[in-house]
């Protein structure tokens, strides 16, 4: 009877258990229904607003004042030449900076400084950083309002969250291999050259995926440094016909992006600029997805050649 | 790493492939502009039409910093025509002077502010700019909150505002010209900086009222009705008509050029200016601002042509002058 009763009791206490983990699991399955399906909505409304829109005519047209002739052409010339800036800055700068911290510096009171500040660096509005760049780059600089102006600001802007994103990745790797390759008689820079990096790139290209998605969607800093709205000519070509071949004139030249032409039209009074608004989301939409597919072939691809 | 160098260089080629293809390879003047987001239509249609029928022999630029911001890189010579919803102030002119700008002040077109109720608003037929006043002065917050405070014969129904944000020109401009003063109004309203925004708020409530640009009005009359204005010699709708004979007062007022003198010496400068004062008309109307009546473009034309700079405002904004006056008064540089 009482052994009974003990079993009885266990099992009410199991059925109690196992009831609150399927009421957790469907909170949790409902929140996530919620989150995604907000997201569809959103998409939803802007494919059915603009997706009619996007054609060879409206990617290979400059702004109108008719609807129905306006392209984002030097939008999206203009946001690819931006984000190819702040993508030769911040990378490389944001690698060297995470190995050093993670690798090399002292683990003393100024790093803990440091990090602190590159912890509260990626929390600061972006509208900061361009007017930072608006003194710096454009005044004391004489950079211009150019595109190599918008690409710096942008780097600066995602330093931090490639920086952090780099550190996190080097730490993920077990203490064990960089101790294995010291004992094989590897150098500190060896280590990182053939161990470290090749193995915390998926990691890495993450972070900086993130960091150059968020970037493409700035609006705030680039306006603050002088980007333009009606522009109806591409920078010069970066390749020349005559010799030496390349040039970096582009880099001064005036410049749009795709979010500002996308807020310009979302505040005009016509309808049809407001389909046009939604078909430029719709772009700068597709391509972030496409850039994080690309992240995360990279980041397979990257992880395949991992073998520990 | 190396499949980050890879798609590097991919992108570079993708560039430069698209810049080979559509780009002008000629070196060519650009002409810039900057400045309010209200003028930048106007701007940008003649600017479209100037390119087209030049060839693309001349590049011009327009951006949209707000007046104030305009301003700024026009007194620093960044610039050579600024955009401004509002005559020059005080400050910017010294600013241009330190920097040895001198500026040729034109007015462009009219933008007449337009105070909308719902079409299920019966009861509205018009509003004095006392009544208005008694609505958005910033004694009214949270006293005057239902219909039937303004006039007895409306209903008792609650009194819904919707109005421009703080930090736009025609928060400014309606502010003074009811007011009497820039920026005194009640804080308790639903203020949007994007007029589309008020649009949709009034156009689906039937107790709201508010103000904004007549290009919104325009294009939205299915779904709004303009509330004529009584400024003491009867109610006057916003119409084309009202807003060029100055009866449409006090909310309308005119948006500006200011030209460089110094740009003006650049071929390119002068020729897009001229063509500006010939064409805005057409262009205007087309984007739908009023446009001037045709002796202004011509005043405006004689006044780049003598090279006359300076401002007829004399520093600060002043509500509902006539057009004429603009052209009459001395200028103050």
């Amino acid at each position: 009877m009482s052994a009974d009763s003990k079993t009885d009791r266990i099992q009410r206490i199991i059925a109690r258990r196992r009831r609150h983990d399927r009421i957790f699991s469907m909170i949790g399955l409902l929140l996530l229904l919620m989150c995604l399906g907000t997201l569809v909505a959103l998409l939803a409304d802007l494919a059915i607003d603009g997706l009619a829109r996007i054609n060879k005519q409206f990617l290979t047209s400059f702004p109108s004042r008719f609807p129905a002739r306006a392209g984002i052409l030097s939008a999206w010339v203009g946001t690819l030449l931006v984000i190819l800036v702040t993508a030769c800055t911040a990378i490389p700068l944001g690698l060297a900076a995470g190995i050093y911290l993670e690798e090399y510096s002292a683990r003393n009171r100024v790093a803990r400084i440091l990090e602190i500040n590159l912890h509260n660096l990626a929390g600061v509005p972006s509208i900061i950083y361009g007017l930072l760049a608006l003194g710096l780059f454009v005044y004391v600089f004489q950079f211009g309002r150019s595109i190599l102006t918008a690409g710096l600001t942008l780097g600066i802007l995602i330093l931090p969250i490639v920086i952090v994103a780099t550190r996190e990745s080097l730490r993920a790797i077990p203490l064990a291999i960089r101790e294995a390759s010291y004992a094989l008689g590897a150098t500190k820079w060896q280590t990182v050259r053939h161990h470290l990096l090749p193995y915390s790139m998926g990691g890495i290209f993450t972070g900086i995926i993130i960091a150059i998605s968020r970037a493409i969607g700035e609006t705030a800093p680039l306006v603050t440094i002088g980007a333009l709205t009606f522009i109806a000519f591409l920078p010069p070509s970066p390749v020349q016909p005559q010799p030496p071949f390349v040039s970096l004139e582009w880099l001064k030249s005036d410049f749009t992006v795709l979010p500002i032409q996308m807020f310009n039209w979302v505040s005009r009074p016509q309808r049809e600029f407001h389909i046009n608004a939604a078909a430029t989301g719709l772009v700068l939409i597709a391509v972030t997805l496409l850039l994080n597919t690309a992240a995360v072939a990279l980041r397979y691809r990257a992880r395949k050649r991992v073998r520990w | 790493m190396k499949n980050l160098m890879h798609s590097v260089a991919a992108g570079i080629v993708a560039a430069a492939f698209v810049s080979q293809t559509f780009g002008l390879r000629a070196e060519t003047d650009t002409i810039r502009v900057d400045g309010s987001s209200t003028v930048y239509p106007v701007t940008e249609a003649v600017a479209e039409e100037f390119q087209a029928s030049t060839g693309g022999k001349f590049k011009v630029t327009v951006g949209i910093s707000g007046t104030g911001g305009g301003f700024k890189k026009f007194g620093r010579g960044e610039t050579d025509i600024s955009n401004a919803s509002r005559p020059i102030l005080e400050q910017e002119i010294a600013e241009c002077r330190k920097n040895g700008i001198e500026f040729i002040e034109l007015p462009v077109a009219f933008d007449a502010l337009t105070v909308m109720v719902n079409p299920q608003n019966t009861w509205v037929d018009k509003l004095t700019t006392d009544e208005l006043k008694r609505m958005w002065e910033p004694q009214a917050q949270g006293k005057i909150t239902n219909w039937k405070q303004i006039r007895d014969s409306f209903p008792d129904a609650p009194l819904k505002l919707y109005g421009a944000g703080a930090d736009s020109g025609t928060f400014d401009y309606f502010t003074e010209a009811i007011m009497g003063k820039p920026k005194a109004s009640r804080g308790d309203f639903t203020a949007s900086e994007d007029d589309n925004v008020l649009v949709q708020g009034i156009s689906t409530d039937k107790n709201a009222i508010g103000y904004f640009g007549y290009a919104y009005y325009a294009e939205n009359k299915d779904k709004l009705k303009a509330v004529p204005i009584d400024a003491g010699k009867g109610p006057v709708a916003p119409t084309e008509e009202t807003v060029i004979n100055a009866t449409y007062a006090p909310l309308s007022r005119p948006i500006f050029i200011y030209v460089s003198k110094k740009s003006l010496e650049r071929p390119a400068v002068r020729q897009f200016v001229e063509f500006y004062l010939k064409n805005v008309a057409d262009l205007a109307r087309e984007v739908k601002y009023v446009p001037l009546p045709p002796s202004a473009y011509e005043k405006g034309l004689e006044r780049l042509k003598a090279g006359e700079t300076g401002t007829a405002f004399g520093g600060h904004s002043e509500v509902g002058l006539h057009i004429d006056e603009l052209f009459n008064r001395p200028l103050k540089k």
